[in-house]
């Protein structure tokens, strides 16, 4: 007994860890980790990994905001989109067909995954946006945000509203309907379609991903699929994992968070493919 | 626009500050919840249920913690947990209220009409 509760703890603070540097919510982690090695139930696996997301959001958010890395009226104002995703996700679940579903966001993903690789090749060029989008005004989404890693202020400025928020209505839908992926998603419509710096990219997104994953989280704790024996040593130790990782992610350059953001986007995107196909 | 920018950030950084708070709160109420719970299971051993049972409703909660039920309090930790973003939206709408942006209370609100919506739907 003592032995699973500490080793859910290491699993959790791990998780947490890389939750909170790549934006991802530490699902995508956990839930694999619990089918495969602790042979736990699918189902019991996406009630502890919801648990999972919800711990790395609040624990990460708090150093985050304090640090001011994340853009929080972004987040306000992308939670409309992503919140209506993943209502109509829960709506259309078995009148959408998800194996079509997967394949979109496989090849979306996949797209997506291969644009970060064009940016990690273009390193001299800033990929910073200089236009000044008429709605990023009215909306006061543009900010700043201190990059410890390279010691200085980085001005930015947000673009492509639209197509932001159809990726973030996307990525409530993949939440909704398949349960997985919606973090990755969140990132790449800031970070690929609205070019947004990576970092406030990576800290909004783990922001935002409380609040999707909180309108699902209790369906799955009334009906019975969060175990405490699980779900409470993973969130514990995520809670502390977050922590961590939320300073880790301000000190390293945004460069390396890329270059471990890409494989882990390949490997949604193939498992994606693989369900759909 | 540059006389603009310097209040956004101000207000900014206040509505962070609270938000922070709040959050802060929430997170250290249901670890420790959590903890007290989790400690008591390892203790006593038993999780107060017969087999792989546990609470899911409030009612079985409240009574199961009336008698220091270890999975009981496990589970008042969880949603505890559960609840911390929402709170977050309702402090958020709070926030921009008071900073009287109402574009932004607005947007906050029609979040949380959203969020609560989904909650009926589960």
């Amino acid at each position: 007994m003592i032995e699973t509760v500490i080793l859910m703890i290491v699993i959790g603070v791990l998780a947490g860890i890389g939750g909170a540097v790549l934006g991802l919510g530490g699902g995508i982690i956990v839930t694999p980790v619990l089918t495969l090695f602790f042979h736990l139930d699918i189902k019991y696996a996406i009630g502890a990994s919801i648990v999972v997301v919800i711990a790395t959001s609040s624990g990460s958010t708090i150093a985050y905001l304090k640090d001011e890395v994340l853009n929080l009226r972004v987040a306000m104002f992308l939670e409309i989109a992503t919140t209506i995703g993943a209502l109509s996700g829960a709506l259309l679940t078995g009148i959408l067909e998800p194996k079509y579903l997967y394949i979109l966001f496989g090849l979306l993903l996949l797209f997506s995954a291969f644009n970060m690789v064009k940016k990690l090749l273009n390193k001299n060029k800033s990929n910073l946006s200089t236009k000044d989008d008429k709605l990023a005004e009215k909306l006061r989404l543009n900010s700043s945000y201190y990059d410890k890693a390279e010691k200085k202020q980085i001005d930015y400025k947000v673009e492509n509203i639209p197509g932001g928020l159809s990726v973030m209505f996307g990525a409530g839908l993949a939440s909704g309907l398949l349960g997985i992926g919606s973090g990755a998603f969140k990132v790449i419509a800031m970070d690929t379609f609205m070019k947004m710096p990576l970092k406030p990219s990576s800290a909004t997104s783990n922001l935002m991903m409380g609040v999707t994953a909180a309108a699902s989280a209790t369906v799955y704790f009334f009906n019975g699929s969060i175990l405490p024996q699980v779900a409470v040593p993973l969130a514990l130790g995520i809670l502390v994992g977050a922590t961590i990782g939320s300073r880790i992610m301000q000190v390293l350059p945004a460069r390396w968070i890329r270059i471990i953001f890409v494989p882990i986007m390949f490997y949604i995107a193939c498992s994606m493919l693989y369900k759909g196909f | 626009m540059n006389t603009q920018q310097p209040a956004t950030k101000e207000e900014m950084n206040r509505i962070e500050l609270v938000i922070g708070k709040i959050l802060r709160v929430g997170v250290v109420i249901s670890a420790t919840i959590m903890i007290i719970g989790l400690l008591l299971l390892l203790i006593t051993g038993k999780s107060g249920y017969a087999h792989d049972a546990f609470p899911t409703t409030f009612k079985a909660i409240f009574s199961g913690i009336a008698t220091l039920k270890p999975y009981a309090i496990m589970m008042l930790g969880i949603f505890c947990l559960i609840l911390t973003p929402v709170l977050r939206v309702i402090v958020s709408i709070y926030s921009f209220y008071k900073e009287k942006d109402m574009l932004y209370v607005w947007i906050t609100t029609f979040v949380l009409i959203i969020l609560i919506i989904s909650f009926f739907f589960g």
